[in-house]
């Protein structure tokens, strides 16, 4: 089953005016000509299959439009050309905790957070206990979570979100979070979901963990794919650019 | 998700954003409740004291007048001044989460409205203390309460939106209420207003809704008219934002 598909997208940022709407109305005709002109590529011509089961990394310098991509793919974006189509839930590990407010509590931060994830509160209810098992938060749960760590609360959001029964991962160099026992364990999750059959894409720099998990790679450079397909022979590509 | 999945999603959804809301707001400050009162009675009291006591305006009962339209009025100008910069402070989830943004906004505006119902039983007590005596046309409360959320949450889904674009409506905003404020009878009452500007009070959507309220606690009188005319704007206004958002959103993500 295919679970994402890319045909031919292409992504440009058009540069809209930031000058308010005063110089808006003034100089409405050069903006007028200037719309079509004005704009930034992204991502130019993107065609690619994901499958069932599949762990993809997405590799590539900074700015080659990794999360530009990732951002497709969660929906958050949408393409000025081409056709994008997702089947499943998605988590996104994009930004851990996005959403999460500094003064409600841990527990109240999981119920938001998961709703905002696409789960229902009846789920979420299901799911808590090993949300907070899984965070190692037990004790802070019911402090407001401006007292926690900046590791802490990302401990937290990665527990939400892997707990959102996800189709597909998207992680967005996010494997970094908490000391090195929650990073051995969100690694073991992530590992847990490749067994499931989950599908995974993955924006990584660290090509050791896109060696170790990886089954296939895609590499962007200068918004366009140069390179789709086995991670070893992807792995030397990146590695000569 | 099926169809019923999705409607329960949506309400979960709505009801957790709503609380949120509600709850940041009692959450750090011990008077909680009462600083929601503490603005239109404020004003309250500071008009009653120029009308009333200095220029002397000739009403009876005039501190219910102006509570029966204040606390409609806080309910609008907060919704719609918080609205505006909702998606900017919201800014991480926008770029990172794809969930119905528009719940963001019916979410604040329900929260405010929720201050409004707490408000409620202060202008009973205060028409109870006066010899007023609430009508049986209370029982409109709750479709009233409809159709102004309605009518509060499509303005404010405009505003908001369009602020990504241009981020003077901000400011443009607390103007325009300030105008409309004097333009809407809150603070003087509409058989004041002379004949050739009475259809004023119909073509301000703000006015509209600010008299039903007025209808219920204040004059005691049905007016379908202005009940047409309320749940007309809504709709309208429902629809249009309706339109705006829904061409806009796939572009919050880039601007925010």
């Amino acid at each position: 089953m295919i679970r994402v598909e890319f045909e031919n997208v292409s992504k440009y940022y058009r540069l809209f005016n930031s000058n308010g709407i005063k110089d808006f109305l003034f100089r409405l005709p050069k903006y007028m000509k200037q719309w079509k002109s004005n704009y930034f590529i992204a991502l130019e011509d993107i065609s690619f299959k994901i499958y069932d089961a599949e762990v993809v990394a997405i590799i590539g310098k900074n700015g080659a439009g990794k999360s530009t991509l990732l951002s497709l793919i969660a929906g958050v974006l949408k393409p000025d050309r081409g056709k994008i189509s997702v089947k499943g839930r998605i988590a996104p590990l994009l930004e851990l905790g996005a959403g999460f407010h500094p003064d409600l509590t841990g527990r109240e931060n999981i119920i938001l957070n998961g709703i905002l994830l696409g789960m229902t509160k009846k789920e979420i209810l299901t799911k808590l206990d090993s949300i907070i098992e899984f965070s190692e938060l037990k004790d802070f749960i019911d402090q407001p979570i401006r007292t926690y760590s900046s590791g802490m609360l990302s401990r937290l959001g990665f527990s939400v979100a892997v707990h959102t029964e996800p189709d597909i991962l998207l992680i967005d160099e996010v494997l970094s979070v908490g000391d090195k026992d929650f990073q051995k364990k969100s690694i073991k999750k992530i590992y847990e979901f490749k067994e499931k059959g989950k599908t995974i894409i993955f924006v990584s720099h660290d090509i050791n963990t896109v060696k170790n998990l990886c089954d296939k790679v895609i590499i962007l450079h200068n918004h366009k794919i140069i390179f789709s397909g086995n991670t070893e022979e992807g792995v030397k590509i990146y590695e000569r650019l | 998700m099926n169809t019923t999945e999705k409607l329960q999603y949506y309400k979960d959804l709505l009801i957790e954003l709503t609380k949120k809301e509600i709850k940041i707001r009692y959450k750090n400050s011990i008077l909680g409740y009462f600083w929601s009162l503490a603005n239109p009675l404020l004003l309250t009291l500071i008009f009653y004291f120029v009308f009333k006591v200095i220029t002397k305006i000739q009403m009876p009962n005039y501190t219910i007048f102006l509570i029966s339209g204040l606390f409609v009025w806080q309910w609008i100008s907060n919704s719609l001044i918080a609205a505006t910069n909702i998606f900017i402070s919201n800014a991480s989830l926008i770029k990172k989460v794809n969930f119905p943004r528009n719940f963001l906004v019916a979410a604040l505006v329900l929260s405010e409205g929720f201050n409004f119902l707490l408000s409620i039983p202060v202008i009973l007590i205060f028409n109870i203390v006066n010899n007023n005596y609430p009508t049986l046309l209370w029982v409109f409360i709750p479709i009233l309460f409809i159709i102004t959320a309605l009518f509060i949450y499509s303005t404010a889904l405009i505003l908001a939106s369009t602020n990504l674009f241009f981020r003077d409506i901000e400011r443009l905003v607390a103007l325009f209420l300030t105008f409309i404020f004097y333009l809407t009878p809150i603070i003087y009452p509409k058989y004041l207003i002379p004949e050739k500007y009475k259809l004023l009070l119909c073509i301000n959507p703000f006015a509209v809704v600010v008299l039903n309220w007025q209808n219920i606690f204040f004059y005691k009188q049905f007016d379908i008219k202005y009940l047409f005319i309320a749940t007309l704007y809504s709709f309208l206004l429902f629809k249009v934002s309706n339109i705006i958002y829904n061409k806009l959103k796939y572009k919050f993500a880039e601007l925010v």
